[in-house]
């Protein structure tokens, strides 16, 4: 199977989010990037689908110079080669936009799968790979824990609310956005890391992919929430604070 | 003649206060464009579904009817709204955010070459929609643009349903066209991982561990926090998926949904996914060393400092008040 995992870099699960001066965007200085965490579910669904049915694993990425260590990352846990679409303005596209570049720069892969994550940690979307196949004229489930290949295309279980599942039948060409915990996340190792730097990443400029259409849907502005309700803040030392809790629970919530 | 087009979700349980939100987010949309409220369902029009309407019923409903659209499928979902939403030309077609929503509705959003404004938690006057980035720690004040249809989903708990008395309107039966090859996936019955072994549902005290906690090795440090308290260990879903506790011990919106005297959040950021299953909570404590956590947002009682400070310091100030 020829697999590609559409990746997006986000900012660290622990990165400080500032608003920027003008309100628009957050301030990406000094800003720690890591591989969204349901992509990362994806690129291990798709190595462990090569290990068992052989093929290649293309990893496609948009974004500016930086998302270059995330396709490193990439490349070192397993993948074949990578598509890195050059791109300084993802923050003024809209999802739409996103999925026009990446189903530009897939469709002469003609892949048999397609697997993203199923929503990314900065926007939460969880649109991109459902756009996708729509773009690329090709079924697809979303929330999806596990693949498994079968005579006529895939069985899939996806998830529902509420710790329900289900399972799916579906053709291959497909899309599947995959959601976190369906398997173990492998690290890199020395000799991947090594490896990586020998494999083939071909660089694609967004303007020779599509043109950029004006896009549909408009973030105007962002700003902090604002507190809805009163929470009693604790201060002081550790064990100040851990007394003065059990002081409020004991008499005020009556909750010990 | 154009309209906000509210869309009721097909639910086997019956389950209609998502709807009703969803009306309530209409009823706004309605308000600020002067557009008349319609409702449509997939289902029958003689069954419940379009029946009840908490506070001034729409002004009309549609029932859209079609064999193929008796088991949920994202192909004839698309190919049934899409056709519906051609023939009523809505100006705002409004779902619940649920997991059925967003698995069809950037597909058809995207076939009229919209987008969708989803897990909206707030409308304001524009009509500008306020959803939330990076996980709740900020908010996006959202526009759409561009012609046709605005798709738009609702944040669950976010718009509290009209608590008038129930209205019901006139029904119009929609008969889609489709036919059964247009429908690539075919899905089975929905079953449940296995039989639980514990129900936090009953729970009177919950120990909550998020991804603050680093390592599987920290874990016996709320693991004592919760034997002191008597209570049951429960995680957000990274604890979870890393198999540091079973999944039968996730709260939110694909775990268990509990609602504890209470529940003490250690490391959790306070998610959407992980709010909804805990937020009914009677007593909520939170440790995070980010003060602007979320999780704030839902406490009673909030300590902003390093959990590897505080928990052993509450684990004994605890065992010394019992
Ligand atoms: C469809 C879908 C379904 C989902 N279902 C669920 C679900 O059922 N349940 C669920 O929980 N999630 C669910 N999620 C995931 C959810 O969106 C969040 O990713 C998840 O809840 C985050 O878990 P967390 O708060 O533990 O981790 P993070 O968001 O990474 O937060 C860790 C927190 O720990 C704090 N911290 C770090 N170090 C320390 C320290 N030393 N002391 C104190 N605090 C510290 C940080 O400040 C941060 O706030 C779902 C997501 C999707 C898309």
């Amino acid at each position: 199977m020829k697999i590609i995992v559409a990746m997006k870099q986000v900012p660290a699960p622990d990165a400080q989010i500032r608003i920027d001066a003008a309100g628009r965007w957050i301030d990406e200085s000094g800003l720690q990037w890591a591989l969204n965490e349901s992509d990362a579910y994806a690129l291990e669904e798709a190595l462990q689908q090569k290990e068992k049915h052989g093929g290649e694993v293309v990893a496609v990425c948009a974004g500016p110079e930086r998302v270059g260590s995330t396709i490193r990352e990439a490349l070192a846990k397993g993948a074949d080669r990578a598509i890195h679409i050059d791109c300084d303005d993802l923050a003024s596209r809209d999802a739409l936009g996103i999925a026009r570049l990446l189903a530009a720069a897939i469709q002469p892969e003609s892949p048999d799968l397609i697997l993203t994550g199923l929503q990314s940690e900065d926007l939460g979307l969880g649109q991109t790979g459902v756009i996708l196949a729509e773009l690329l004229g090709l079924p697809h489930a979303t929330l999806i824990l596990h693949v498994e290949k079968t005579e006529s295309g895939l069985r899939v279980k996806r998830e529902l609310e509420e710790g329900w599942f289900q399972n799916v039948e579906l053709p291959i060409p497909a899309v599947l956005t995959i959601q976190s915990g369906g398997n173990k996340l492998r690290y890199a190792t020395l000799m991947g890391i090594k490896r990586a730097k020998t494999k083939e990443v071909r660089r694609i400029a967004a303007a020779s992919l599509a043109a950029a259409a004006a896009p549909v849907v408009l973030l105007d502005r962002i700003a902090l929430p604002q507190k809805q309700k009163t929470t009693q803040m604790l201060s002081g030392s550790p064990q100040e604070a851990a007394a003065a809790l059990v002081e409020k629970l004991k008499f005020e919530a009556r909750a010990l | 003649m154009s309209s906000v087009l509210v869309v009721q979700e097909a639910r086997a349980d019956g389950k209609s206060r998502f709807f009703q939100e969803s009306l309530a987010a209409g009823r706004i949309l309605a308000g600020l464009t002067g557009l008349p409220l319609e409702a449509a369902a997939i289902g029958n029009p003689n069954s419940s579904v379009l029946a009840e309407f908490s506070g001034p019923p729409p002004a009309a409903a549609h029932a859209v009817q079609h064999p193929l659209l008796e088991t949920y499928t994202s192909d004839g979902y698309v190919l049934a709204f899409e056709q519906l939403i051609r023939k009523l030309q809505p100006a705002f077609v409004v779902f619940p955010h649920s997991y059925q929503v967003r698995d069809f509705v950037p597909r058809l959003a995207a076939r009229f070459g919209k987008g969708l404004i989803g897990d909206v938690t707030a409308i304001e006057a524009g009509p500008t929609f306020v959803r939330q980035l990076f996980q709740g720690r900020v908010n996006g004040m959202y526009r759409d643009a561009g012609d046709g249809p605005c798709f738009i989903s609702i944040q669950s708990g976010a718009f509290p349903p009209d608590s008038a008395t129930a209205g019901a309107t006139t029904i119009h039966p929609f008969v889609p066209e489709m036919i059964a090859a247009q429908i690539r996936t075919h899905p089975g019955e929905p079953f449940r991982a296995s039989a639980r072994t514990v129900d936090l549902g009953s729970a009177q005290a919950i120990v909550a561990v998020g991804r603050g906690i680093k390592e599987e090795a920290n874990m016996p440090l709320v693991r004592d926090l919760a034997a002191a308290l008597g209570a049951e260990l429960a995680a957000s879903r990274p604890i979870c998926d890393n198999g540091w506790l079973p999944m039968e011990r996730q709260v939110g919106s694909s775990g268990q949904t509990v609602a504890p005297k209470l529940y003490l959040a250690a490391g959790i950021s306070g998610a959407i996914q992980h709010l909804v299953g805990m937020k009914g909570s009677q007593c909520i404590v939170a440790i995070n060393k980010d003060p602007d956590a979320p999780i704030f947002e839902v406490a009673d009682y909030g300590i902003a400092a390093d959990l590897f400070e505080v928990i052993p310091a509450l684990t004994e100030a605890i065992k010394a008040a019992r």
